[in-house]
């Protein structure tokens, strides 16, 4: 895709399942990775973010329990805490929140989305993976229309279909894709643009 | 369903700019200095409420909060975030219980600031710790936010009652020595806090943005306040805090705040880290 915008996030959302599907994708994508990440597992509110230390065992990149102001750096994976909303902020950091629930979450998935849009344009890739409920398709189709690809996990291969299904009825999503073709999609999509700009500099 | 059009960065610009227009409304009518609060955060919940209240645009909106004080009220109550519990965060109670209090002890007096205290869950969970540490008597809370509302359900203190199970929960794990319900009257679905707790509570409003320092506190509480102003705001806000607080007091900040991009770091001590408890730097004569 020459020409296009540099991918600077990837925002993801699930809830029922999100352990596994983040597991997995995050096992393929390589070292060096060059967009953050940012996800949004659904939650019950505590202290601790236990589920960044459970996924840096899978992921090669760096995983961050982000405080709020947090600079988002490229390659660099960061999970929502849990009982706030983690939203990207103009100056491309953390902006975390404490305002009501979105679909009984906090935090939400629509709200990194929505925000995500906003700052990023065509620079940032949406991502639905699994999940019951229908948090993260509205923030998904703002994405869609700011110009950023959208990508859902195939409910047939989520462990909970609902969340994906919302996203795709509501024409929100470019690609559907089959779990472990997410990870390998991502890794080629970027670091495929990436070589591009290499190979070319200066053209357009 | 038809799809909704593309949205371009003109689009985006556009829209940021009617913000930042009712933003200056709101401040030069209503005295609500919302300019400086994180942009995103603020984002979220103005197009929140544009669309709960069926607006087309920002600058529609604007109109009505110029010409309409009660729908600026219920606006008001949207950017504030207002947000909390009883004994949030328990952890935090616990370690200030083992690592501050026996500090406390040792003060004939204590001051302490509570800023951005909301409906005041946060001060009574502190009253009731005080009391239990034998410390109530000797301390004064002063119980501080921008927004009049919040302020006026603090002094009343009545919760609900649905509420009050995960209040007693935390406050189990905050290392509550009796039972919650010791400290409240149950009346139908409501809960009111019992009236000696609030003896020693100042209430007041002030404004972190404009107002000034408050002086000599031995702890300052701003928890889960400072996410939503950005960083300059912050910055101006840590200096206040440091200028309020008395030499070797007490910093708590909300658990996800950090004092790393205040630009004072080095004039607090860390006490506890993940539960952000810092002290301010006692003066060393010059080496
Ligand atoms: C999320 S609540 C935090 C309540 C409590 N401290 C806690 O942690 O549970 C944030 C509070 O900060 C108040 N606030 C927002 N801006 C403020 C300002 N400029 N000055 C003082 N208080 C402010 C809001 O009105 C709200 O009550």
């Amino acid at each position: 895709m020459p020409g296009a915008a540099p991918v600077k996030a990837v925002v993801m959302g699930a809830s029922w399942g999100g352990l596994n599907a983040y597991s997995s994708v995050l096992a393929s994508l390589p070292e060096g990775f060059p967009a953050a990440i940012m996800l949004v597992q659904h939650q019950n509110a505590s202290t601790e973010n236990r589920l960044a230390w459970l996924l840096a065992r899978y992921s090669r990149l760096p995983v961050v329990a982000p405080e709020d102001k947090e600079r988002i750096r490229p390659g660099h994976v960061y999970v929502a805490p849990p009982g706030y909303h983690m939203l990207v902020d103009v100056d491309e950091t953390i902006a975390l929140s404490m305002y009501r629930a979105v679909h009984f979450s906090r935090p939400s998935i629509d709200e990194l989305f929505f925000s995500a849009g906003h700052v990023y344009g065509k620079g940032v890739i949406g991502v639905i993976l699994t999940g019951a409920n229908e948090d993260g398709s509205e923030g998904l189709d703002y994405i869609r229309r700011r110009g950023g690809l959208t990508l859902a996990q195939s409910p047939q291969s989520s462990e909970a279909p609902a969340m994906p299904e919302a996203a795709i009825t509501k024409g929100s999503v470019r690609e559907v894709l089959d779990l472990e073709r997410i990870g390998p999609y991502l890794a080629e999509f970027l670091i495929g643009l990436r070589d591009e700009k290499t190979e070319h500099p200066g053209r357009r | 369903m038809e799809p909704q059009p593309a949205i371009s960065d003109e689009q985006v610009q556009v829209e940021d700019i009617e913000i930042r227009l009712l933003l200056e409304a709101i401040y030069q009518l209503y005295g609500y200095d919302f300019r400086s609060y994180s942009p995103a955060s603020m984002r979220r919940r103005i197009m929140h409420r544009l669309t709960m209240s069926g607006f087309s645009t920002v600058l529609e909106m604007t109109d009505r909060v110029l010409r309409d004080r009660q729908f600026f009220v219920v606006l008001l109550n949207d950017l504030t975030v207002n947000v909390t519990e009883m004994f949030r965060d328990p952890e935090f109670y616990k370690a200030f219980r083992e690592e501050v209090v026996p500090v406390l002890k040792t003060f004939p007096f204590i001051k302490i600031w509570h800023a951005g205290c909301s409906t005041g869950e946060e001060i009574y969970s502190m009253a009731i710790l005080l009391e239990e540490e034998g410390l109530y008597e000797r301390a004064m809370l002063y119980a501080t936010d921008i927004d009049k509302n919040v302020l006026a359900a603090a002094k009343k203190g009545i919760y609900p009652i649905h509420a009050f199970k995960q209040y007693t929960d935390n406050y189990r794990r905050a290392g509550g020595r009796q039972s919650l319900s010791d400290y409240a009257t149950a009346r139908y679905d409501s809960v009111i806090m019992e009236q000696r707790l609030k003896r020693n509570i100042v209430f007041a409003d002030h404004d972190l943005a404009t107002d000034q320092v408050f002086g000599e506190m031995h702890v300052i509480l701003c928890r889960n306040v400072l996410i939503y102003f950005d960083r300059p705001l912050q910055q101006r806000v840590f200096k206040l805090f440091g200028e309020s607080l008395d030499m070797g007091g007490f910093l708590c900040l909300g658990t996800k705040e950090s004092l790393r991009f205040s630009g004072n770091e080095e004039s607090f001590d860390v006490v506890n880290r993940p539960l952000r408890i810092f002290r301010k730097r006692q003066m060393r004569p010059n080496a």
